[in-house]
């Protein structure tokens, strides 16, 4: 979605706030939304990929306008409502122990070697990112479509947003490091010798 | 779906609107508020950029573990004890005097939270994210960091389940220092890449 969250290569938003010695949590509440936030994605009733599109999901004047936690609040209340998590019974365990909790969970993604799933690019590879507009979810960003970049890593295997975020399945694909000029996305303005990498998949890439 | 229509009439201001959802959660089952406490915890006293300052002075007084750290930050952090979410998948970035290296996820907020922590509010923010990628030697600037024109600026905008660590230079002067006296020097706006490491 063409959303207000795709904000790479926007201008006048002002200068960057640096805070001295900002603690992690600014007040209390931001903690127990960010431990909430953690305690209800171990129910597994939703992904990253669907709980990253309902924050993109907001109004874009409410996502300015909202703290980064308060955006973490809302979407946590909208994901329970819109998966009937709070109807029926009180459950008897908890999605996450203490004891889970304090062992840090482990390792949370799948190991992204995979050699079922074959690359379509290699590196060194000349590719353009295709010039997609989906009104759904996509981590491909707007600034970068319809440019042409060279591929300079395969990172391996990671399920795809696109249809992930929409429960249609992981269709799972290679990742790549794909580095842009940045004359290429920004026009001469742009310093010849620098670049912007991004991680795109497979689905996002055509050959250039 | 009671609860939720309860919980929807509460003021709005968070404080408040998280007390009532947490005792909603609570009295359902679903969330123990104990593991809140944890979670909490972690990251206020357990998980932060300390961590990835470790990870930086080993790599600099140590060769063999530098290249380790380039091949598989993932693997090479876990030797120092640093796992968890959102660090699954990670890629060490290293700053020389013809590199400089820039971190940054325009969609959100992407961080590598093992060796990081979460991160500061500027960088999730509209500023940064949206110029990081447009103007880089401008936000480099605001942070007073000044490059050469010669200089090559990589950003690393964060799109997928890759998480960036740079790797920033070792300061001259400091070949006396121990390990952990380099490790001190190492800060967190470093090894996002915003600035240099001063000795």
């Amino acid at each position: 979605m063409n959303g207000i969250h795709d904000m790479g290569g926007m201008q006048d938003m002002g200068p960057i706030q640096y805070e001295e010695n900002e603690p992690v949590f600014h007040e209390r509440w931001e903690g127990r939304v960010y431990a909430i936030n953690a305690s209800l994605f171990a129910l597994r009733k939703w992904n990253i990929d669907a709980w990253r599109y309902q924050i993109e999901l907001l109004p874009p004047a409410g996502y300015l306008r909202m703290s980064y936690y308060e955006r973490w609040l809302h979407i946590n209340e909208q994901l329970l409502e819109k998966h009937g998590v709070l109807a029926g019974p009180a459950k008897a365990t908890p999605s996450l122990t203490a004891a889970a909790a304090a062992g840090r969970l482990g390792r949370g993604l799948p190991s992204s070697h995979d050699p079922q799933v074959t690359p379509r690019f290699e590196a060194g590879q000349r590719v353009r990112a295709r010039n997609i507009n989906p009104i759904g979810h996509t981590r491909l960003p707007r600034y970068a479509r319809g440019k042409a970049g060279t591929v300079a890593r395969d990172h391996g295997v990671y399920a795809f947003p696109d249809t992930n975020a929409h429960f249609q399945g992981e269709k799972r694909q290679h990742v790549y490091s794909v580095r842009f000029s940045a004359r290429e996305l920004w026009g001469e303005q742009a310093l010849p010798q620098d670049s912007v990498h991004l991680d795109l998949w497979d689905d996002y890439l055509e050959r250039a | 779906m009671a609860h939720a229509h309860e919980h929807q009439s509460v003021p709005s201001d968070p404080a408040l609107r998280v007390k009532a959802l947490e005792s909603l959660l609570v009295e359902k089952g679903i969330v123990d508020p104990a593991a809140l406490d944890v979670l909490v915890d972690n990251f206020e006293h357990k998980i932060g950029p300390r961590n990835g300052a470790r990870v930086v002075a080993r790599a600099w007084v140590d060769p063999a573990y530098k290249q380790r750290l380039l091949a598989d930050a993932a693997l090479a952090v876990a030797e120092l004890g640093y796992t968890g979410g959102q660090g699954e998948h990670t890629l060490a970035v290293e700053n020389t005097p013809n590199v400089h290296n820039l971190v940054v996820c325009t969609l959100c907020s992407c961080y590598p939270w093992p060796v990081l922590g979460l991160p500061p509010v500027w960088y999730k923010s509209a500023a940064y994210r949206s110029r990081a990628v447009i103007d880089p030697r401008g936000v480099l600037r605001e942070f007073g960091t000044h490059l050469d024109e010669d200089v090559e600026v990589r950003v690393w905008d964060s799109t997928a389940e890759l998480r960036y660590i740079v790797i920033p230079e070792r300061p001259p002067g400091t070949e006396n220092l121990n390990e952990e006296q380099l490790a001190a020097l190492v800060t967190r706006d470093a090894m996002v890449g915003v600035r240099k490491v001063q000795a």
